[in-house]
């Protein structure tokens, strides 16, 4: 291939990857596939990356690239996203053919998954039809052998005439014959393929009619294909095709003329043009049908149908609802459970470690400020963060990552669906929530796997009403010092797991209410229509998932810690020990913030510190706790009924609790969270927006709380 | 049945082969790409805890559908 050509494609790759790639150094693969059938897990172990990987369609939803070596060889892998189809009905497939069709990598590997080889076969075809280059590889191999499916890889081969591999992703022991396939195809010379998908005979009659001219006019592209492109009369490849080659094919005379010729062939076989991409698409659709029923054998139905019996009980009548509370509850139980132990433990070091450090400063006569910032500023803080924070977010989350390789989420959104068409907005919003727990800017990248753009932005808005990762510590921590802390040992972790479920259960409600608000202003419309695939479930690797996300939760968290919690400490002690007019800093804002503190049932210093939090929800307890340290009533906190000593002397009530819960858990989003919807939306209106619903939603409902409480003349004491 | 049956008639556990597609647009291309075309043999797997949607196996997949979906899909052979 002419250098001139690969310049081209590089450009191509920039446009729509925004990667460079250097096709004299390296060989480009890209990695196709439908969703949910373990593409992260291969392009993970192949290239050595994260990405996070889990058990539902569209996981993936940003792109990536990575670096594979093999034999002295490098491979730069495309993640293409995951779809069923190339034909183009969403941005993921316009995304994923262009990559293919104009990048012209030199392998396509079209990952399958094994238990449903007739569904990846369609994908399979019409990759075949785009590029000559094409490895499939039968994934999941493992499973299906768990599920009695026999798949032949040898005979697919023969039939498709492709090299045809099965491996089991996670097992990288598997991937070798993958690698080598893949290594000798790069440097295959590029030659017609012998095998083609058969269309009817005047739809075949009419290619041959348009062939000639077009190969022609477009040397870039497979000929055959585009001419069915150019019949169906497929506007967004025609798109493509003027965006990257300067050239329209509809506007060149021999072309059209051509077309012409072939309409007419088609006319008199009575195939009309809407016929046309229905028997297109359903061709594919047969010839996959027939492959798959030469080369899948089921040797037991009966562990087909487990997973129909477990559906039955996961998203049966009675069942479904119950079982995701009582799953809710457990997660949180264990987390609250789990987290006791070391966070204790790691308060216990901290204030140690404190002492020495004070030592220390004594020791070698360090200025009394110095000692301020760093230790009864950063330190401190830091402190917090890592005993407070970090356990339950740590335990939590590897919980949650099991629950979703087992395949549980899109069964929670087949469950609450309903709800969601009656608030007009889509069903796969559910795992978008999911994603929330763990963290909401995830959470809103996560929504495009919606469609309708005006679901999109509903998921979007209300994604900030699940409590991330960052801030139900903080919901634990007030559970348990307020409502359950005279309880001891398991009674106590019981009742505290159930008060935070409500909690969540309150978050979910508001999502609904406010989508279905939404959808009745501002997004005004009707449901669109969506599909949702319910993946069969699979054995979520218990021990890898938990020494993985313990470690990265940690890492991250400690990161964060670094750069956000540090600072925020920092300038709390500034705050608290600047005097301007005989007043500290610290002072003058918290009086000034105060009075709307109080309408909120709040104070002035949670105000603050949900303010100053804005980087990062997991600070908002430890700058509460140094602002009223720094206000005088200096105490050694060691543990959090101490804790709630501090608070109770500070004027916290049972009310100033509950609505400290209510506000952690309706206020904005936090920084990174509203840089990402900036991103996602290209749009300031629906930043704000998304800022200011939670935030009104917050005030709202903390002013009607207080002042019903305040009406009533309940002043409730603990 | 005096009107042609839909997917959405399908009880639990019936099985049946899909004729046509009444609706236009993604949404058909969309079902066609799952393999809801004309001779695919469809199963009812069951309803969701509230009624809608459903899940139906379609070429070993298991595929949920609003009922609004489900209902544009024209089937014969009901068993």
């Amino acid at each position: 291939m002419s250098l001139a050509c690969r310049t081209f494609e590089t450009r191509v790759g920039e446009e729509l990857f925004g990667i460079k790639i250097d096709y004299e150094r390296e060989y480009v693969v890209a990695l196709a596939g439908n969703p949910n059938v373990g593409k992260s897990t291969l392009f993970n172990n192949l290239t050595g990356m994260k990405q996070h990987t889990g058990n539902w369609p569209g996981k993936t939803v940003a792109n990536a690239r990575g670096v594979c070596r093999y034999k002295d060889k490098e491979y730069v892998m495309v993640d293409l996203p995951g779809t069923y189809s190339l034909m183009a009905h969403s941005q993921e497939e316009e995304v994923a053919r262009d990559f293919v069709c104009f990048a012209r990598p030199d392998a396509v590997i079209v990952v399958c998954d094994a238990t449903c080889l007739e569904r990846n076969l369609n994908l399979v075809l019409q990759t075949m039809e785009i590029s000559k280059n094409v490895v499939v590889c039968v994934n999941l191999m493992d499973e299906a052998k768990r599920k009695r499916i026999g798949v032949d890889t040898y005979k697919l081969s023969k039939m498709l005439k492709v090299p045809v591999v099965g491996i089991t992703a996670r097992k990288k022991s598997t991937l070798k014959s993958l690698l080598e396939t893949m290594s000798v195809i790069v440097d295959k010379e590029e030659k017609t393929q012998d095998f083609m998908i058969k269309y009817p005979e005047p739809i075949e009659r009419a290619i041959a009619v348009l062939e000639p001219v077009v190969s022609r006019k477009i040397d870039h592209i497979d000929s055959r294909w585009l001419c069915l492109k150019l019949l169906d009369n497929d506007e967004s490849i025609m798109k493509s095709i003027e965006n990257f080659l300067p050239i329209n094919p509809f506007e060149d005379g021999e072309v059209a003329s051509g077309l012409e010729i072939a309409y007419k062939i088609l006319e008199e076989s009575n195939i009309s043009k809407e016929d046309l991409s229905d028997i297109i698409v359903s061709s594919i659709v047969r010839q996959a049908e027939r492959i798959s029923k030469s080369v899948v054998f089921y040797e037991d139905e009966k562990y087909v149908e487990r997973d129909r019996k477990m559906d039955r009980i996961i998203t049966g009548k009675y069942l479904g609802y119950p079982l995701m509370m009582v799953l809710l509850f457990v997660v949180f139980w264990i987390t609250i459970r789990g987290a006791n132990y070391p966070s204790a433990m790691l308060a216990r070091f901290f204030f140690f470690l404190e002492e020495r450090i004070t030592y220390f400063f004594e020791l070698v006569n360090a200025p009394n400020w110095l000692h301020g910032i760093l230790v009864l500023g950063v330190y401190r803080v830091l402190a917090w963060v890592v005993s407070v924070m970090l356990p339950p977010m740590a335990i939590f989350f590897p919980l949650f990552t099991i629950l979703e390789d087992l395949g549980y989420l899109p069964r929670v959104a087949f469950n609450l669906d309903k709800y969601f068409k009656k608030a007009s907005s889509c069903g796969k919003q559910a795992l978008t929530m999911c994603m929330g727990f763990g963290c909401n800017a995830v959470g809103v990248t996560g929504c495009r796997i919606i469609d309708s753009p005006r679901e999109r932005l509903i998921a979007i808005i209300t994604n900030n009403f699940v409590p991330c990762n960052g801030r139900f510590p903080t919901l634990i921590a007030v559970i348990t010092m307020f409502f359950t802390g005279y309880l001891t040992g398991l009674t106590g972790s019981l009742v505290s797991s159930l008060i935070l479920t409500l909690v969540i259960v309150m978050g979910v409600v508001m999502t609904f209410l406010i989508s279905g608000l939404l959808s009745k202003t501002i997004l005004k419309g009707v449901p669109s229509s969506f599909t949702l695939e319910l993946p069969p479930y699979r054995r979520p690797q218990v021990l890898k998932v938990i020494v993985r996300s313990i470690f990265d939760r940690t890492l991250f968290v400690l990161g964060r810690a670094v750069i956000v919690a540090a600072p925020a400490g920092a300038i709390i002690w500034m705050m608290a020990n600047i005097h301007v007019g005989g007043e500290t800093l610290l002072g003058i804002s918290a009086d000034f913030l105060d009075p709307f503190g109080k309408l909120l049932g709040l104070d002035g210093v949670i105000v603050l510190a949900f303010i100053l939090g804005f980087p990062a929800n997991e600070i908002v307890v430890p700058i509460i706790i140094m602002a009223y340290m720094a206000q005088g009533s200096l105490i050694e906190l060691g543990s959090l009924s101490e804790l709630k000593e501090l608070l109770v002397a500070n004027g916290w009530t049972l009310t100033t609790a509950i609505s400290m819960m209510l506000f952690t858990l309706f206020h904005w989003p936090c920084s990174t969270t509203c840089l990402t919807i900036r991103k996602e939306t290209k749009s300031i209106k629906w930043t704000v927006l998304s800022f200011a619903i939670p935030t009104l939603v917050g005030i709202g409902v903390c002013f009607i709380f207080a002042s019903t409480v305040r009406l009533l003349g309940l002043i409730i004491n603990t | 049945m005096s009107k042609i049956p839909t997917l959405n008639d399908l009880k639990q556990g019936q099985k049946a082969r899909v004729n046509k597609i009444i609706t236009k647009g993604t949404i058909r291309r969309r079902l066609q790409d799952m393999g809801f075309i004309e001779g695919s043999m469809v199963e009812c797997l069951q309803r969701s805890p509230l009624g809608d949607p459903t899940a139906y196996l379609i070429k070993g997949c298991v595929i949920a559908l609003r009922s609004e979906d489900s209902s544009s899909i024209l089937v014969s052979e009901v068993i």
